[in-house]
């Protein structure tokens, strides 16, 4: 079976700046990676070029034996490539339900159907309502998303994410701002997402996040300095020579 | 509740040619007229969030087309409306693949700038357009031979057409494919992570607006039997604009009420005061500052606040 991501040689530059250097990264169907570094290391950068929202100046991206790099933005969310975001990125003025069915639209067909109301009773809101249980805010969907709080944002994020069955999940720092009782929560849906979903998680809480991952890479000024397994990287010189300056 | 006023309100509207008189029947024709136009703006500026300064030309074209038609051709009613809505949408779908390359103020500009080069025509191709003379002698359909040159039949077509614009402009709205139009004004960026081509639907809707434009333009060229480059003027599209913004941009009934009440700011009142116009910029300038989301959503927030201290 192919890989779930396979990225050769990837470059981007903003300028003279070069934001990914020469990356090569091989993620495996299932695989649970954490990607770390200091800030400035390239890490958004590179969500931003496998979801396509930047294109890179060269090099592959492949997304389960499928080359991507050419493909506009919109057609990934397609093959299965879904993520979240650093800064909150949902639709304030509408509800939750409405929110997560969005999400759903995007990848079906039906986001064309231009004459027929969607009512709150379509398969597609029932189904927004079923996964807004699953991140414990059906209670919730009713609301409007600037009505709730941050922590739940954060989890609406991970539902419209899920919405869509990725294969390929992006999760750029899932527990960002949130406080320990929350960050134990999103722990727990992230956990709890099955295997037929490839994660690639972004986190600076090490507590949380070398606990979910197998595998560790290390970026450092867009390049892949360090990978391996949790003590390896951990104990590793140039990680600590990265983190800690010595 | 809602159904109800929706039903009053269409009651009202039928009934208006039973007790009003020539002027006043004309009037509402021109309000309606007025309504299907800045709807069909509104689903650009008010649900795509794409503001367009250039909304006449559409109006202008299909009335162009049809003046053209009817009274150089000699060609038939229904053969030159079918022309003059296609047309003018393939204008629209041409004009709307140079416009959204961008979105913002250069949306706004290539809008404003295309609409400019119409009306430049307008007034310079005298071969075509009469120039400044306008096109004169234009003559209404008679759809089953109900004759359309008295003021209440002519009423009751346009408010036919009127309903039916709103209705599929409500369905739209209301439909995924609305919901999708929406989304890509409040968070482009995610809807395109999300898997929508958010250009294709801008593009689509930019082509809906200015095939209900056309529709309007239509009306407008039946109602005057007459054109003039005017119509086109960066004035006419500023004009649908304002209403748009006044009444309420991305309400259902925010751009209708902002017509009804151009129109009668301009027709009724324009008889009592001379310098109409600055009333017009007076009472845009109080509705900005006094309800900044416009009339539709200042009346809703009024009503839910009743509501809630009555409970």
């Amino acid at each position: 079976m192919s890989n779930a991501l396979e990225i050769k040689h990837l470059n981007k530059s903003f300028g003279g700046v070069k934001v990914t250097q020469d990356l090569s990264l091989t993620v495996k169907p299932g695989e649970r990676r954490l990607i770390i570094g200091p800030n400035g290391a390239g890490k958004t950068t590179l969500f931003n070029q496998i979801s396509g929202e930047l294109a890179s100046d060269s090099g592959t991206i492949a997304v389960f034996g499928r080359d991507l790099t050419k493909s506009p933005a919109h057609l990934r969310a397609h093959v299965g490539v879904s993520r979240t975001y650093q800064i909150i990125t949902l639709f304030p003025k509408n509800t939750l339900a409405h929110n997560v069915a969005l999400a759903m639209l995007g990848t079906s067909k039906r986001k064309w159907e231009a004459l027929k109301k969607l009512q709150l009773n379509d398969p597609i809101y029932l189904r927004a309502l079923e996964l807004l249980d699953q991140v414990g805010l059906k209670h919730r969907a009713d609301m409007l998303i600037s009505e709730i709080s941050y922590g739940e944002q954060r989890r609406v994020e991970i539902a419209l994410a899920m919405s869509q069955n990725p294969s390929l999940l992006l999760l750029d720092e899932p527990l960002a701002g949130l406080s320990i009782d929350e960050r134990m929560i999103v722990r727990d849906l992230i956990s709890a997402i099955p295997k037929t979903t490839t994660i690639i998680m972004i986190e600076h809480d090490m507590d949380v996040a070398l606990s979910f991952a197998e595998t560790i890479s290390v970026l450092h000024y867009g390049s892949l300095i360090v990978e391996g397994d949790r003590d390896f990287v951990v104990n590793h010189p140039r990680t600590r020579e990265v983190y800690l300056g010595h | 509740m809602k159904k109800l006023a929706g039903f009053l309100t269409i009651i009202f509207l039928i009934s208006i040619p039973f007790y009003s008189g020539e002027y006043y029947i004309n009037l509402a024709s021109q309000m309606l007229i007025a309504a299907i136009f800045a709807s069909s703006l509104n689903l650009l500026v008010g649900y795509g969030g794409l503001t367009s300064l250039g909304h006449a030309v559409y109006l202008g074209l299909s009335a162009y087309i049809t003046a053209w038609l009817i009274t150089k051709i000699g060609l038939s009613h229904g053969a030159t409306a079918a022309i003059a809505l296609t047309a003018t949408t393939v204008m629209g779908m041409l004009f709307g693949w140079i416009a959204l390359r961008a979105t913002g103020l250069g949306f706004l500009m290539l809008t404003l700038a295309l609409s400019q080069i119409f009306w430049g025509l307008a007034y310079r191709w005298v071969g075509m357009t009469n120039g400044d003379n306008g096109i004169s002698g234009i003559t209404r359909p008679m759809p089953f031979d109900i004759n359309l040159d008295q003021s209440n039949y002519f009423y009751w077509f346009v408010l036919i057409i009127f309903l039916t614009c709103m209705l599929l402009i409500t369905r739209l709205v209301h439909s995924p494919f609305g919901a999708s139009i929406c989304g890509t004004r409040d968070q482009a960026k995610r809807m395109t992570a999300l898997g929508f081509n958010v250009w294709l639907i801008r593009w689509i809707t930019f082509v809906l607006a200015s095939f209900f434009g056309a529709v309007a333009g239509l009306l407008y060229v039946y109602f005057h039997k007459y054109i003039h480059p005017t119509v086109m003027s960066i004035t006419s599209s500023a004009e649908a604009l304002l209403c748009v913004i006044a009444g309420g941009a991305g309400t259902l009934t925010g751009p209708i009420i902002g017509a009804f009440l151009v129109m009668i700011l301009k027709n009724y009142v324009s008889g009592y005061v001379e310098r109409w116009n600055m009333l017009l910029g007076a009472v845009f300038v109080f509705i900005v500052l006094f309800m900044p989301s416009g009339i539709t959503p200042w009346v809703a927030d009024k009503i839910s606040r009743l509501r809630n201290t009555t409970k």
